[in-house]
């Protein structure tokens, strides 16, 4: 039995260990490539993966003023940081509503919104672009825009907070509702501070997704490069392809966007697998 | 869901009799109700002020002006034109200035809104009806009125809900429902490239779109449709079903006793959630261009004489994709996994090994009916969100490789919504779009409502307990 288990054992760890190759291969093959010169090699797609000699002609681009690498780079960070906030408070508020009060039409409300969200998303993006620009938020006023757009609607995505308070016993309401506080205190003194891990995990997830928002953002900035965000940049280098090295600079630059969202991310992992095993239970 | 089960005559039946009861409230409450309250039907507000809940009473009468205001001023100037979409299009004056005449998309767009308004107004209108007859009830009952000062206290307790729903509310309001019924508005109109406001209008064309998504002909939309739709549910399914299997089988490899590093193994795999997609997939997708790593090396090694079509052949593009994204959902059900699996009682499998069960058995009769019956919701939102999972697609494939055979600027590996977006951007077909848009819609909504109801889970919610 223990040799069954040993070489059992033993293919399980060759396996993962594949796995782990074949899940770290693309990062290491982006890092090795971010090093390439393209003045001296192609700043293009070649078919070998070690650079011949070790350079940083293409971090010295991204730090040097002839791209507006760091104003992408800024633009994102003050969209994500701004959507996070706000989307978490939105959350929290209908979460509350939801699962702590009951009121006429809430069944409703709750239905309706599950009939909204099996709407494709960016059906509405030719409406919502004219309608923002109506206001001045797109172009040169796109980065208001995309955090309007970010958080407006992020009330739709409460279900897995609004299960998460579905778990706090309602008996500790009611004992505080007897001391006398209102429902506005309980649910800042006594909830929010019991909700720790779910408020960190919708802040995280709200705070990642506009790193990655391609489609609204490539709409609502269109043309106008200030406002671009860091999607949209890097999509459009990729494109450029073998172009004055474009390639190798999307590689750096991609780098210097996914180290610190990971480091960000791998930091909150805790929270984050809690919230959305919480979710994917309950469905 | 119960009440869904209803039989829907009742539904109808109950809403119409809803409708009946409230008039009647409302003539009983105008007969019988004071001088105050009947101004307070014209005038909104009017008996609140006079009984001194100020708070209440300014609220409707300002609600009341504001919508009057917004109805001359600026409503009903579009809802006139909301059967034509407007008849000036724009043109030059004699001296060469550019006039400009009517604008038929805000001309749909605040007809829609101005419709929404006058539900609107008609609800708090009602609510100031009942507020009157409160108002009378309580005085007659020698009760008092709430003061300004309590209104706004409850405002914070029993009716904290308003406070809490009105911003996410209105939010939904503005940048989901409004676009959406104008959407579903645009694809009743030939809103395209040739018909693009304010040079050219647009105006309605009852069913003249859908006609066109079905047709299969030269110049139909029909024939793409289909292809696009079969590949996007094949896709949906593999997506979902293959990541759930495969990840299910990592995440028992790594629970597997005896297995040391065990977190080391699932931070690798979390790595992919955390690295901005856009940066590991349009990597990925380079890598297999046909001047791509992938290629290179197999041509270095000489497996290949010439480089493997990964995206300009249609198979080889749809399979590759499905297996790339194994590499981006693994390891997401392989979190989810790790904690159920340890879930599951121990004694059930020593029980099982006792009767003689080997491995493979043991996973078929408890971990995966017991992984099926709890992750079956999971499940469903896996399979509608793979129907409109825009990123893995656009950002590997771009949805190519195109085709003479597709229309609308359609590609082999195209899902619904990136053909969606596709006729957006690069052909301004809004039109098209919209009616994709529905699609898209009755689709995901069919297959949720067929799948939720045969759910094991949802039938049976005491299973497995």
């Amino acid at each position: 039995m223990s040799k069954r288990n040993k070489i059992s054992n033993t293919i399980t760890y060759v396996i993962l260990i594949l796995i782990s190759i074949v899940w770290l291969f693309p990062f290491v093959c982006l890092i090795l490539q971010s090093f390439r010169s393209y003045i001296t090699e192609s700043g293009g797609l070649v078919n070998y993966l070690l650079p011949k000699t070790f350079s940083l002609d293409s971090y010295k681009f991204l730090f040097s003023g002839d791209c507006q690498f760091f104003r992408w780079y800024g633009n994102t960070l003050i969209i994500a940081v701004f959507v996070a906030i706000l989307q978490t408070i939105f959350v929290l508020m209908v979460s509350y509503a939801l699962s702590r009060m009951r009121f006429k039409g809430r069944e409703l409300l709750m239905r309706f919104w599950l009939v909204l969200g099996m709407f494709p998303g960016f059906l509405t993006m030719i409406c919502l672009y004219f309608l923002l620009k109506q206001f001045g938020l797109t172009q040169a006023g796109a980065i208001p825009g995309l955090i309007l757009i970010g958080f407006a609607s992020s009330g739709m995505g409460y279900y897995v907070c609004k299960g998460y308070f579905d778990t706090i016993p309602k008996s500790l309401d009611e004992a505080a509702r007897i001391d006398g506080a209102n429902r506005f205190q309980v649910f800042t003194i006594m909830l929010i501070p019991l909700s720790k891990p779910i408020i960190i995990y919708t802040a995280l997830v709200a705070f990642m997704a506009p790193w990655c928002d391609y489609i609204f953002a490539s709409y609502i900035a269109f043309g106008y490069s200030d406002s671009y965000n860091v999607a949209v940049a890097m999509y459009r280098w990729v494109m450029t392809n073998d172009y004055q090295g474009y390639f190798t600079r999307f590689c750096a630059g991609g780098l210097l966007i996914a180290v610190p969202v990971t480091i960000l991310f791998m930091c909150l992992q805790k929270y984050y697998v809690e919230g959305v095993t919480g979710g994917a239970v309950k469905g | 869901m119960s009440k869904e089960n209803q039989p829907s005559g009742n539904k109808i039946g109950g809403f119409f009799k809803a409708i009946g009861s409230d008039l009647a409230d409302i003539g009983t409450t105008f007969t019988q109700g004071n001088w105050m309250t009947k101004v307070s039907f014209l005038i909104m507000g009017f008996g609140p002020l006079l009984r001194k809940q100020f708070l209440r009473g300014i609220a409707l009468l300002v609600t009341e002006i504001a919508f009057i205001y917004y109805m001359v001023s600026f409503g009903a100037g579009y809802l006139k034109d909301i059967t034509t979409l407007g008849t000036q299009g724009r043109g030059f004056n004699p001296d060469g200035t550019v006039s400009y005449g009517d604008n038929s998309f805000f001309i749909l767009l605040y007809s829609i809104l101005s419709i929404i308004i006058i539900f609107a107004f008609i609800f708090v209108w009602r609510i100031n009806v009942r507020q009157n007859k409160n108002a009378e009830k309580l005085l007659a009952e020698g009760k008092k009125l709430p003061t300004v000062k309590q209104d706004l206290l409850s405002l914070l307790d029993e009716h904290f809900d308003k406070t809490l729903l009105a911003l996410p509310f209105m939010g939904v309001f503005l940048f989901i429902v409004l676009p959406i019924i104008f959407m579903i508005c645009v694809a009743f109109t030939n809103y395209d490239a040739q018909h693009q406001a304010p040079a050219q209008l647009f105006t309605w064309v009852g069913f003249e779109n859908f006609k066109n998504l079905f047709s299969i002909g030269s110049t139909g939309f029909g024939s793409t449709f289909l292809t696009v739709l079969l590949w996007t549910i094949v896709w949906a399914f593999f997506a979902t079903f293959l990541n759930y299997f495969l990840g299910m089988v990592v995440a028992m490899l790594i629970n597997k006793k005896g297995i040391k590093f065990k977190k080391l193994w699932r931070t690798i795999l979390v790595m992919t959630i955390a690295v901005p997609q856009f940066v590991s997939l349009l990597y990925i997708g380079k890598m297999f261009a046909a001047d791509g790593l992938v290629n290179g090396y197999l041509m270095k090694w000489g497996w290949i004489d010439q480089a493997i079509p990964f995206w300009t052949d249609p198979t080889i593009a749809k399979v590759l994709i499905i297996i790339l994204n194994c590499w981006v959902g693994i390891p997401y059900i392989m979190l989810i996994c790790t904690g159920l699996l340890m879930n599951i009682p121990a004694d059930l499998y020593e029980s099982a090994r006792i009767d003689g069960a080997n491995a493979f058995q043991m996973f078929r009769k408890i971990t995966l009916p017991y992984m099926l019956f709890v992750t079956g919701p999971f499940l469903l939102t896996q399979f509608t969100g793979n129907l409109n999972n825009f990123n893995i697609i656009y950002l590997l494939s771009g949805g190519g490789p195109t085709s003479m055979k597709l229309t609308g600027g359609a590609g082999h590996t195209d899902l619904l919504v990136t053909w969606l977006y596709k006729l957006t951007l690069n052909n301004t077909d809004y039109k098209m779009a919209a009616v994709l848009g529905i699609m898209v819609f009755l689709v995901t909504a069919v297959i949720s409502l067929v799948v939720y109801n045969i759910l094991p889970s949802v039938k049976d919610e005491e299973g497995f307990q």
